[in-house]
């Protein structure tokens, strides 16, 4: 009997496996499929403080190995969230959730967390710092260090939850990033977001998503989403949440040799709605392939 | 919705680039004409969402055009061939709303779910005034399906080549007694038919690029009146008030 349970940064997961932000909603439609109390935790819809509506058509594109997307963040706010979407996680699972927020400024970060901090059911907060400041001219808080490090600040002292970064690769050098966060006080950091990329229509000769750029996930990125966690997991020593591309559980394990806690799954769930059902099903027969007991004994292990 | 294996039965041309493939399978989600199935084809990482032309207790029908390189390997996949498939998805067609007077449009390829709409209605024992368009009689298909239905047919063509000259508004124009209209096509259509002042209600199926088809990645959601609603979840087809150009 393998013991499949992960402890991120406190927080007790059943096994490793999270579906990743923006691949799941809140939920609502993997339940109408699946008892999603098998997962370990989940990440919701990323959410900002005002509703946004995301971006004009098409926001969808395919590339071999994989997709981009430009939603645009797309959510009902934080107070709908809260209103009407977790009082509903609660009858659709048990365990902790991960909500994952955005923000345009340091003060919505906070005060995101600040909301958030009574919310029962909130295990670890996700704050994705790839959105654009809109008081530095635009610059995303996470391709540099000093805004990461304000970030994190700001959101410790606006909350006493586990607070996690989700960080984003379109940087010289993520380690640098994910240190930052580690000195400014983070709980943890979460990586890849996805990539950025861009598809042209030939028929048009235009950028085939209407934002131009989208951000690239699937298969394809996984070998860049596990050379990332291997150089955080070498410059921190808080938990990382390893994702990109993950999308069997040999893939999990992969992810955890190169230095994650636990993992994320984004567009397989896309792809195949079972694809998390599936994975943890499988992780038991990987581990002890592995020979592991204890699937927490991979964490890292490709670094001894 | 369902997860299900269909094995692919048949693939003919009817047109052009217009292919009718059949596939053989578990049909149990499919409820509603107007619904599609979301193929995972070999060597593609996000499915193909098409539209149900028609489907029996074992088999479904689909219609579909060559629009990339997904599409062309669908409609020339050999029988016997198994696609990993996510069925009934989307709200489909509800024609006990369409009242005494509707009109099926289909224009195009749009026509395919039009077909399985038309069917279940003479089932139900109407006899469905259907009007569809295309470019030129060279790209014609399913009349013959149409009038074996027992449908009253319509035809217009953009060059005049077969039926009226013109497009299908003209034909909608043509019987102004008809107030509802269930419609599948091209957005240009569907626009120029929303604007039609005899209609007072009607369903307008859309087609958006999606990312999973079910829902949860909200990749295809466009404006309405009553927010913004998922292509793939909330629809495909929508309502005449709710619609917002």
């Amino acid at each position: 009997m393998v013991n499949l349970s992960v402890n991120l940064a406190g927080v007790e997961l059943k096994n490793p496996i999270i579906p990743a932000s923006g691949t799941f909603g809140f939920g609502r439609e993997y339940a109408e499929l699946y008892d999603i109390n098998i997962l370990g935790s989940f990440s919701w819809k990323g959410t900002t403080a005002d509703m946004r509506l995301g971006n004009p058509q098409p926001r969808i594109a395919e590339m071999a190995g994989g997709m981009l997307n430009a939603v645009g963040l797309q959510n009902p706010g934080i107070d709908a969230v809260i209103r009407d979407e977790v009082p509903n996680i609660a009858k659709i699972f048990s365990g902790p959730v991960i909500a994952n927020i955005g923000g345009f400024s340091l003060e919505e970060y906070a005060e995101n967390c600040r909301k958030l901090n009574d919310v029962e059911q909130v295990g670890i907060i996700e704050v994705n710092i790839s959105c654009p400041n809109v008081h530095a001219g635009g610059k995303n808080f996470g391709s540099d260090p000093a805004l990461a490090a304000q970030v994190t600040e700001a959101v410790k002292k606006a909350t006493n939850k586990p607070v996690f970064m989700k960080l984003t690769p379109n940087v010289t050098d993520i380690a640098a990033i994910a240190k930052a966060c580690e000195d400014a006080g983070a709980d943890g950091v979460c990586l890849i977001n996805t990539l950025l990329g861009m598809r042209i229509n030939l028929n048009t000769k235009k950028p085939l998503i209407a934002n131009r750029t989208g951000g690239v996930s699937g298969p394809a990125v996984f070998p860049v989403a596990v050379r990332m966690v291997w150089d955080v997991y070498e410059a921190v020593k808080i938990p990382i949440i390893g994702c990109g591309g993950v999308s069997s559980a040999e893939d999990v394990a992969e992810m955890m040799l190169a230095g994650a806690t636990a993992v994320e799954v984004g567009a397989a769930n896309l792809k195949d709605p079972y694809a998390c059902k599936t994975i943890i099903e499988n992780l038991p027969a990987v581990c002890e392939r592995l020979g592991v007991a204890n699937i927490s004994e991979l964490t890292g292990g490709a670094h001894k | 919705m369902n997860k299900v294996t269909y094995t692919i039965r048949s693939s003919r041309q009817l047109a052009g680039d217009i292919f009718e493939v059949i596939l053989e399978g578990d049909t149990s989600a499919i409820t509603m004409p107007g619904q599609f199935v979301n193929l995972d084809l070999p060597g593609f990482f996000l499915r193909r969402p098409i539209s149900i032309c028609d489907w029996d207790e074992s088999t479904v029908k689909l219609l579909v055009k060559i629009a990339g390189k997904g599409t062309d390997m669908l409609v020339h996949l050999k029988s016997g061939v198994e696609l990993d498939t996510l069925s009934g998805l989307g709200n489909g067609f509800d024609f006990t709303l369409a009242g005494e007077h509707p009109i099926l449009v289909g224009g195009g390829i749009g026509i395919a779910p039009i077909y399985g709409l038309a069917r279940r209605m003479k089932a139900a024992g109407i006899t469905p005034l259907v009007a569809l368009g295309f470019r030129s009689a060279k790209d014609a298909f399913y009349l013959e399906e149409f009038k074996a239905l027992g449908c009253e047919l319509l035809v217009a063509t953009e060059d005049g080549s077969m039926g009226m000259k013109g497009f299908v508004t003209d034909l909608v124009k043509s019987r102004p007694e008809r107030d509802y209209i269930l419609t599948c096509g091209p957005l240009p259509m569907l626009k120029a038919l929303h604007a039609l002042p005899q209609l007072t209600d009607g369903q307008f199926s859309f087609e958006a690029r999606m990312g999973c088809g079910f829902g949860a990645c909200v990749g295809c959601t466009i404006p309405t009146k009553d927010g913004y609603k998922r292509v793939c979840k909330d629809g495909p087809i929508l309502y005449k008030e709710e619609i917002v150009w």
